[in-house]
């Protein structure tokens, strides 16, 4: 008998296919009606990212797998596809009024952002390197579009054209890193490349399997922005217009880490004080720049970049526990992270004064009695980025710390708080600057969209407190499907 | 009881706060109301705290009114209880604290909402740390203080409040995250977070001493000890007159409650073995701090070195570890407490009045403020240590404890009290005594209403407890005793495993 087609279960990947064919439709409506559509394709974009959400939550519980086991929905999947498009749509709902008082109405903008969104949710799902490589490509390719998508402006050209050749050549090593583990391992499904290296032993296929595995490495830190591929970073963050930096911050790095963690976890438990070495130097070195740079920054949204840095080499004291509690931390960190870096852009992107963005730390000066309101989130949302208790910052810390003491990494455990210290002085200067110095011209009104991120995210931020156990049994739940 | 006592104490003026970020209304009607409200919020979590102190039963080593419910995921809980040794610092703090609003009611005249909220916002955080059973809740609340102490210092402080308030914030921090690292590595070690549990656990002997370092570098900064007491003087001659006060007299003691709750009880081997390098620490605060308050030109600073140098005294008290030093230790926090808030206060009083606190610019003050010489006086002496007021029990108690532990420390440290009593009286005579020949003196009115009610009961509670100590002693009686009998117990322990490995 001839062999039949067969036609893979769809159901798994739903969400995904809601999504790319929701974005398709959106960019007819956009291409025959115009730009003064373009308000409504950004709300119907953020309708569309909500119900993908709810088709997420709908999907049957339990170990979903499909495409010849490429593509894989588990618990760790639905946590960081719904916080992955909590980020998009956040990013989506705090441009709109940037982009009409910039003038800069486009509707390919949030398209591209579904477009992203669909290959960080694929990424997100790979369960081997084909299927990864074409959720990253997906991503990062309508990143590369949205970073330089104010055309006119040289700085967010410059950015966009850094981020693409920087992004290109990460992917070249990734691709490379791949073959390399196909090569030795003969095969890109996870599972066969964990079997395979168990089974190898110390073999010579060994040393080859853990030279792919740096390759693939760098891959992933270009991708989450970490030392010592984190030098695009400030540039891009700086040059792109603010509320694709706020996107750039939040929702990739997500899939980027989804992507670092399962790898690691999945395909490569058989090496693992190989690569708990390059992760626990890669956490480290990103944890001492982020502190150190931005200390001397003077704007904002540079200082952003190295806190990001610093923050994910944090986040990935997680991983390099290599646990399960370290995943839980991973996961934990990335949730609480997102909501402060939201909370945080809303209020950048409420820096506005005579109808011109601000970005310099010093326009913050005296905020605190121009908008006292917008001043103690903020102040809030900082000292949580510091970790100081009670607030949601401390807890994400305080997870990934507790899971790198259990593993026994006690030196990195311990650089890593000293490190926190130093980056909670720049922290502070910016809480100095708006509670301790002279007001300058109050800001322009805030749009009623940032105010809404900023209330929704600075409030979880200052309540987390209260009632943290439904996200950490999230996150343990998701921690466990890797297991 | 059927109502959670000790959450209503602690979560209360988080009430009150959030009641006044409520108002508005412009003005002198916004601050007079924000001051009634604070005020009214803090007599009466006040007055909750001594409904406690009547229902407390002082003859139980327990902990009472245990409230627990489920919290973070895992088996980290909201855990909250009492015994003798926690219960006097939360009073002390609830008793000080409308001192402070009234000690503020006027001298603060800007963004009084916002000062009035970092206060109460700062009171739940103090009783909590006092009264949290849990390691992690105990450094949620131990380590949020830091941010409204900021807040004040940098807000409403002196010229060099930035310096300052980055200073407090940035050295208290780096002691507390390594704490933090400790907490850690206990509830992996002991499977809970929970105190009473952990008092009982046994750790063994290598983390021991691990966990006890990094506890000792979370506690030696906040209490401070010498070398790390340099952020002290900065925020307190910096501070709002309130904030030294409660910085003084609370935010310190943080620190020796947590010597007294943790490194102790919990690395007793651990805090045998180390006990002489606090001693030394301890003699050297003593000693070279009196001495550092013997050239200070300004009222608060002189203060804050001799805030140092009475804290010798606890650490060294608590570690000599024997009835009597441990009982002295807690007795020279509370007496300190109320001695030192009393002093700072005493400042605010000619500052409010001068906008100075060079004591070369006062002189004479009897002449023109009789009420505030004497009121000062009972404070310089009981700062001195004299019998009969509350600074000679505390010292003198732990000073015969110490003296049975080591003879030496003992010796040295009571020449401290003589170099104490030297820079106390100096100050004394340079501000108060004297003709009062400076022209700009000349005018100064003695005490109003408000400084009386907030001097006044300090006053009589200097002298009443210096003449009848019994009552706080034998409060934190029973809990003393049995934390010392499991220190001879987990220290017997470990010389039988020790002759046993031989």
């Amino acid at each position: 008998m001839p062999e039949t087609l067969e036609i893979p279960a769809l159901l798994p990947a739903l969400p995904e296919i809601v999504l790319a064919l929701g974005a398709m439709a959106l960019l007819m409506v956009g291409a025959f009606r115009g730009e003064q559509a373009t308000r409504s394709i950004d709300g119907a974009a953020i309708l569309l990212l909500i119900f993908t959400g709810a088709v997420i939550v709908w999907l049957p519980a339990g170990r979903l797998v499909t495409f010849g086991d490429s593509f894989v929905v588990d618990n760790f999947a639905r946590f960081l596809k719904l916080l992955a498009l909590t980020g998009s749509a956040a990013a989506i709902l705090m441009s709109t009024d940037y982009l009409a008082a910039q003038k800069q109405q486009r509707f390919e903008y949030s398209i591209l952002i579904l477009l992203a969104t669909t290959g960080m949710m694929m990424l997100i799902s790979a369960a081997d390197l084909i299927a990864l490589y074409l959720g990253l490509e997906l991503m990062s390719l309508a990143l590369y579009v949205v970073a330089a998508i104010d055309r006119d402006s040289v700085r967010s050209t410059e950015a966009g054209l850094k981020y693409f050749v920087l992004g290109a050549l990460s992917s070249g090593m990734l691709l490379y890193g791949a073959s390399l583990v196909y090569g030795f391992t003969g095969t890109v499904n996870f599972a066969g490349i964990a079997k395979a290296a168990t089974q190898g032993g110390a073999s010579s296929g060994h040393l080859g399997l853990v030279f792919g595995l740096v390759f693939l490495f760098a891959g992933f830190c270009f991708k989450v922005s970490v030392v010592p591929f984190h030098m695009w970073t400030p540039d891009v963050y700086e040059g792109a217009p603010t509320p694709i930096t706020a996107f750039f911050a939040a929702a990739p790095k997500v899939a980027g880490m989804a992507m670092f963690v399962r790898t690691t976890i999945v395909a490569f438990p058989g090496v693992v004080t190989q690569w708990q070495q390059i992760v626990v130097f890669v956490a480290l070195a990103s944890m001492v720049l982020g502190a150190f740079a931005a200390i001397g920054q003077r704007n904002i949204k540079r200082l952003m970049a190295y806190s990001s840095i610093g923050h994910m080499g944090f986040a990935l004291v997680g991983l390099a526990a290599g646990t399960q509690e370290g995943v839980q931390g991973v996961l934990i960190y990335m949730a609480i992270y997102v909501a402060m870096t939201l909370g945080t852009f809303a209020c950048i992107l409420s820096m506005r004064r005579d109808g011109q963005m601000v970005e310099n730390i010093s326009d913050l000066s005296g905020l605190a009695r121009t908008k006292p309101a917008m001043a103690f989130f903020l102040a809030m949302l900082l000292f949580s980025l510091a970790g100081i208790p009670p607030l949601a910052g401390f807890f994400a810390k305080f997870y990934v710390f507790l899971a790198a003491i259990k593993a026994g990494l006690f030196a990195l455990a311990v650089i890593a708080v000293v490190t926190s210290v130093v980056g909670a002085y720049y922290y502070l200067t910016i809480v100095k600057i708006m509670y301790f110095e002279e007001p300058a011209k109050p800001f322009e009104p805030i749009p009623i969209e940032l105010k809404a991120v900023l209330a929704v995210t600075g409030l979880f931020n200052l309540l987390f407190f209260v009632y943290p156990g439904p996200l950490v049994d999230a996150a343990n739940a998701a921690a466990k499907s890797l297991f | 009881m059927s109502w959670p006592i000790l959450s209503v104490t602690t979560f209360l003026p988080l009430v009150g706060a959030l009641f006044i970020m409520m108002l508005r209304s412009d003005g002198e009607a916004e601050k007079r109301n924000a001051r009634w409200v604070a005020l009214w919020t803090t007599l009466i979590t006040f007055a909750i705290s001594l409904i406690m102190i009547y229902r407390f039963d002082p003859s139980s080593p327990e902990f009472q009114f245990v409230e627990r419910r489920p919290w973070l995921a895992g088996n980290i809980t909201y855990y909250m209880g009492v015994d003798g040794i926690s219960l006097p610092f939360v009073v002390l703090t609830t008793a000080l604290m409308p001192v402070c609003i009234i000690a503020s009611w006027l001298p603060i005249q800007q963004r009084v909402k916002e000062y009035m909220i970092a206060f109460l916002v700062l009171e739940t955080l103090m009783i909590g740390t006092f009264s949290a059973l849990d390691l992690v809740v105990f450094y949620l609340f131990f380590e949020g203080g830091l941010i409204p102490m900021f807040l004040i210092i940098g807000i409403w402080g002196g010229p060099r409040r930035v310096y300052a308030s980055f200073k407090f914030f940035l050295y208290t921090l780096l002691g507390s995250v390594l704490m933090l690292l400790a907490i850690m590595a206990m509830y992996w070690d002991a499977g809970t977070t929970e105190i009473p549990a952990l008092l009982r656990h046994g750790f063994p002997r290598g983390l021991q001493t691990w966990a006890w370092l990094a506890f000792f570098a979370s506690f030696a900064v906040k209490l401070p000890m010498w070398p790390v007491h340099t952020w002290l003087p900065d925020a307190h001659v910096e501070a709002p007159t309130a904030g030294s006060v409660i910085l003084a007299a609370i935010l310190l003691k943080m620190g020796g409650y947590g010597f007294l709750r943790f490194s102790l009880p919990m690395f007793p081997a651990a805090s045998h073995d180390l006990a002489p390098i606090v001693f030394a620490l301890s003699v050297v605060a003593v000693i070279y701090t009196s001495l550092v308050a013997l050239v200070q030109e300004d009222m608060k600073k002189l203060i804050a070195y001799s805030s140092v140098a009475h804290m010798g005294f606890v650490t060294m008290g608590i570690f000599a570890a024997t009835a009597q030093g441990v009982a002295g230790g807690i007795f020279q926090m509370i007496s300190h407490g109320i001695v030192s808030a009393a002093l700072f206060l005493c400042v605010g009083v000619v500052y409010d009045r001068m906008h100075t606190r060079e004591i070369a610019a006062y002189g004479g003050l009897v002449n023109r403020m009789p009420l505030y010489a004497a009121a000062f006086l009972v404070f310089t002496l009981a700062n001195v240590g004299l019998p009969g007021t509350s600074g000679f029990v505390g010292e003198f108690l732990a000073l015969i404890g110490t003296f049975r532990v080591n003879t030496w420390v003992a010796t040295l440290a009571t020449i401290g009290t003589i170099l104490s009593a030297a820079y106390a009286l100096w100050l004394y005579r340079k501000v108060v005594l004297g003709a009062l020949t400076k022209p700009s003196l000349a005018l100064i009115k003695d005490l109003n209403y408000r400084e009386m009610i907030t001097l006044g009961p300090l006053v009589i509670l200097t002298i009443l407890l210096g003449i009848y100590p019994k009552p706080v002693l034998d409060f934190s009686a029973a809990s003393v005793t049995q934390l010392l009998e499991n220190y001879e117990r987990a220290l017997g322990a470990a010389k039988a495993a020790a002759l046993l490995a031989h």
